[in-house]
């Protein structure tokens, strides 16, 4: 099987990898999948107080290259958007924009709901519900 | 100069050794005759080279050239041997034990079996690889009619006990088949010596060519006999219809020639490049050999770096080095191995483990290369990898409630 330029380039060349500090009011983290499904992505978002953007997102991931490149670009993708806008982020674009086949599909689902989690983390720190988040079917 | 990509996953298929070609070019143009002509100096030619290859591939073994039914390669020599006792001996019983470690040719027909109302036993393996003789032993009843057991497992490349195998089928009266499509050519298999009644093996893992490979079936003590699988004009003493690959025979045969001259020098320099290989690979932090070490091929090497993914670490460097994956990823099961599995390893090790099966034309430049790419790359990505991170802080994974999907 062979990788779209783009999940190759991702691969190569991540973007944004590391860890923001959990403990901060305005840093919400989200960690998803598990090592026995061969991928666990842990996806970070720091959030600007004073204007509600997301001025930092970081991630770190065990998985394959497509997984590796659905968090990165989800990082990319979060940077500048506030947390509504956030919350739009479809697994079917990241799809789109990777090329991913079928097969790898289940990657990008992983990355929307690492980002739902992160959300949902820096909600409730922050005093405000967790949002119920419809579950989506993969594998 | 180092030509790329490498190649080491000689264990999916080995390249064809250029003297093999050789040996067989003729036989596509003009030897081109049917083995099963009598009557005309084409049959006679085609007729005397397979005589010749089978000779050759008998020899390799240390069978009798007419124990030798040339077939299409393992999985149709598995299915011949199995099936084919099954039905032949069908009188006597219709009870099989295997192990679970088998190849899916072997484990799948099996499931054949099964359906069609025989009963299969599926022994685990320790988590070296290796069965226990103990419950083999006690796994055998009345109805007990084969035994099947691979000689060394493609995954991991451990040796089974086979000589112990066979004593104990002999002891009950049991026959012992062996998928030996890993080992003929790479490790000394002599079918007296080691007591196998039935053994498959195919061509084109020994430097010979893809579509042809052997059924060796024992002709006396016990005299074997297997029910053919496709029914047509009687080749192969009855046992296995269709007209003879001599191209591919004739290649057969010299591929066996060749692994029988070359076998001690090749396992010499082999075993010590993948020791080289395997030493330099295991000073990674957390990498661990999965099987046995002592009773193993000498040119395979299966690592679990843990907490790097497999497919993810290939593609650091699969443009440039051929190896695979026991990762769920690169099948489209998303399960990972079911045979590190058995070995007991959690599915997290399974799916960071790598094969590297090492050949005839490896260099010690390509083992030079693949160590520096393979050790780069697992670094890097347990720098990406939350798990490694965990572990650094001492935190353990077993802990955590991950959210299984």
């Amino acid at each position: 099987m062979a990788y779209s330029e783009k999940v190759i380039d991702h691969y190569q060349n991540p973007k944004n990898v590391g860890t923001l500090d959990k403990s901060k009011q305005n840093v919400g983290t989200g960690l998803v999948g598990a090592p026995e499904c061969g991928d666990v992505m842990r996806l970070q978002i720091e959030v600007d107080d004073a204007t509600g953007l997301i001025k930092d997102a970081k991630f770190k991931t065990f998985g394959c290259g497509s997984a590796i490149a659905s968090s990165s670009l989800a990082t990319e993708w979060l940077k500048g958007k506030t947390v509504d806008e956030a919350l739009k982020i479809d697994n079917m674009d990241i799809v789109e924009e990777l090329a991913l086949p079928p097969v790898k599909i289940h990657c990008s689902v992983l990355a929307e709901d690492a980002i739902k989690a992160a959300i949902n983390d820096y909600r409730v720190k922050n005093g405000m519900e967790a949002l119920k988040l419809d579950e989506k079917v993969v594998h | 100069m180092l030509k790329l990509p490498i190649y080491l996953d000689n264990n999916a298929t080995t390249p064809m050794d250029p003297r093999v070609l050789e040996a067989m070019i003729p036989y596509f143009t003009e030897k081109f005759g049917n083995a099963a002509s009598r009557n005309h100096p084409f049959g006679w030619e085609g007729e005397e080279a397979v005589d010749y290859a089978r000779e050759q591939v008998a020899k390799l073994i240390g069978a009798d050239p007419k124990e030798i039914i040339f077939t299409s390669g393992a999985t149709e020599g598995d299915n011949l041997a199995i099936k084919g006792v099954y039905e032949m001996y069908a009188s006597k019983g219709n009870h099989i034990i295997t192990a679970n470690t088998e190849h899916k040719a072997v484990l799948d027909t099996c499931k054949h079996i099964e359906k069609s109302g025989g009963e299969v036993t599926y022994l685990d393996v320790k988590p070296d690889g290796l069965i226990d003789l103990a419950e083999l032993e006690a796994a055998i009843k009345p109805t007990t009619i084969l035994i099947a057991i691979m000689y060394a497992n493609n995954e991991v490349g451990v040796i089974e006990p086979v000589k112990e195998i066979s004593a104990i089928a002999k002891k009950h009266g049991v026959l012992f088949f062996t998928d030996a499509t890993q080992a003929v050519g790479k490790i000394p298999v002599d079918v007296n010596k080691d007591g196998i009644d039935i053994m498959a093996f195919s061509g084109h893992k020994m430097y010979g060519p893809k579509g042809v490979g052997a059924l060796y079936v024992r002709r006396k003590n016990p005299r074997v006999k297997v029910t053919a699988q496709m029914d047509g004009g009687g080749h192969e003493r009855g046992m296995r219809s269709g007209t003879l690959n001599v191209p591919g025979i004739v290649g057969f045969g010299k591929a066996c020639e060749l692994c029988m001259l070359d076998m001690e020098a090749d396992t010499k320099r082999i075993s010590t490049l993948r020791d080289k290989l395997e030493n330099a690979l295991l000073k990674l932090e957390e990498a661990y050999v999965n099987g046995s070490k002592e009773h193993r091929l000498p040119h395979v090497s299966n690592i679990s770096f843990k907490y790097v993914e497999g497919e993810g670490l290939m593609m650091g460097f699969n443009k440039n080095i051929a190896v695979s994956s026991g990762s769920a990823c690169t099948s489209a099961s998303l399960e990972p191995s079911y045979v590190l599995k058995a070995l007991g390893l959690g599915d997290d090790l399974a799916h960071s483990s790598l094969r590297f099966g090492l050949g005839r034309f490896t260099t010690e430049d390509q083992i030079d290369y693949t160590i520096e790419q393979v050790s780069k790359t697992v670094l890097k990505l347990r720098e990406m990898s939350p798990l490694w991170e965990m572990y650094k802080e001492g935190i353990d994974l077993n802990t955590i409630e991950w959210a299984h999907h």
